[in-house]
């Protein structure tokens, strides 16, 4: 979806500020929420790819105006009224009024906590063979979903060359449609600043996306 | 906007944020989803575990044994995975090299994405909307932010983290390093370093 998280060329938001000394957490809930988004993909209350889907479903204007750590929070809520976990009323009151629904996996406990503080592997066995290979050019395709899509409007129709090839990888286009995982061909292709930008883009500058396969044409 | 920017109405907002934050975990936990010592697991992890130094680690080898570099940046999450002091990470990890003619910075202009395997949680200054959305056109304006300037003729390459795949940049080793040992190296290398926002420290800093 062409929402306001794809931000990428975007003017206006100000000056990049490092903070020293920074904090792993800002404040104490930022930890917990967190941690409770972590067990909740373990339970299987969401994907990698529905959780950032949920988050780009807010309006621009509550996207813009909430920390990360808020839509974190907002998306967490969301998803478990959405799948039955919990229920509104329920988060009204602070307390759970009725038991549990039947979880896939579950319940969250500390020996799960390994396996959710390392990332897991989206590498799938492959569709068939790759349509591409390290070196061709390549255009990306001018496509506008409105749904999830990991192709950023910057670098849509734009032409570009294969740097890598990584294997075929979960497809987080069909993944949030409920088109299960669809394996795709995932390659690095990379840009010439003006081929994005114009004439007056820095011409030592190169720029990268990861390209699924269906972005992708022969130029 | 960013994490960073609600410090001003610290008092109302956190507590308000405190109190819901609490009451969800309340029902998690109340219905059996969650263990509380789990969530305190992580949270403790993340803070005292997980962390830059483990990227630090990686790159001191790299610059300390060149088999291990050529190794790093053939198959990367396997070649970590072989440093005992590590261990295993995620898959999809790839180390880029930073050259004499080319500098690596990495972004993600579409949520967040981060190695966080090798450094641990992203910095609020990478999540926010200014790096995620100038990085990808005027790299060079976005390093002068974190007080570098690189010579007009050196290539930036930037990698959009728009899959799974998570990159992590091997910055140059130092002059006046030589016969450092790789815990003295590691002292170099921080974690903007390893995002391509920084440099490694100069080595009279540590020395």
């Amino acid at each position: 979806m062409d929402g306001v998280h794809d931000m990428g060329g975007m003017d206006g938001f100000g000056k990049v500020e490092p903070e020293p000394n920074e904090p792993v957490f800002h404040h104490r809930w930022e930890g917990r929420v967190l941690a409770m988004s972590r067990a909740l993909g373990f339970l299987r209350a969401w994907t990698i790819d529905t959780s950032r889907y949920a988050i780009e479903l807010f309006s621009p204007a509550v996207y813009l105006t909430s920390s990360y750590y808020e839509r974190w929070f907002m998306r967490n809520v969301r998803l478990l009224i959405e799948r039955g976990l919990i229920d509104a009323d329920e988060v009204e009151a602070g307390r759970a009024l009725r038991p549990a629904k039947k979880l896939t996996r579950g319940p969250f406990t500390l020996a799960d906590v390994e396996q959710v503080t390392r990332r897991g592997s989206y590498g799938r066995p492959p569709p068939g063979p790759a349509r591409f290979k390290v070196g061709d050019r390549v255009r990306t395709k001018n496509i506008h979903p409105t749904t999830h899509t990991r192709l950023p409007r910057y670098a849509r129709g734009r032409m570009g060359v294969v740097e890598r090839l990584h294997g075929a990888h979960v497809f987080p286009d069909s993944v949030t449609i409920d088109k299960g995982e669809d394996p795709q061909w995932l390659y690095t292709v990379r840009f010439d600043a003006q081929e994005l930008w114009g004439a007056d883009a820095d011409p030592k500058l190169k720029v990268s996306i990861e390209a699924f396969e269906p972005y992708l044409e022969h130029a | 906007m960013a994490a960073h920017d609600h410090d001003h109405d610290e008092g109302s907002h956190r507590s308000e944020m405190e109190l819901r934050v609490r009451a969800i975990e309340t029902i998690l936990v109340e219905k059996g989803y969650v263990e509380p010592a789990a969530l305190d697991r992580i949270v403790e992890l993340y803070e005292t575990k997980i962390g830059p130094h483990i990227g630090a680690q990686v790159i001191a080898k790299a610059w300390s044994d060149p088999g291990f570099r050529q190794a790093l940046l053939e198959d990367t999450s396997k070649a970590i995975g072989t440093l005992a002091q590590v261990g295993r990470v995620g898959d999809h990890m790839v180390a880029v090299e930073n050259t004499p003619h080319v500098h690596n910075m990495v972004v993600c202009t579409l949520c967040s994405c981060y190695p966080t395997d090798v450094l641990g949680l992203p910095p609020a200054w990478y999540k926010s909307f200014a790096y995620r959305s100038r990085t990808v056109k005027e790299p060079r304006t976005v390093l002068t932010h974190f007080g570098v300037t690189l010579p007009a003729d050196t290539e930036i390459r930037v990698w959009d983290s728009t899959a799974e795949t998570r990159y992590l940049v091997v910055p140059m080793r130092p002059a006046g390093t030589e016969g450092w040992s790789e815990s003295q190296l590691a002292k170099l290398i921080t974690r903007d370093c390893m995002i391509g926002a920084g440099l490694p420290k100069n080595p009279s800093e540590v020395a």
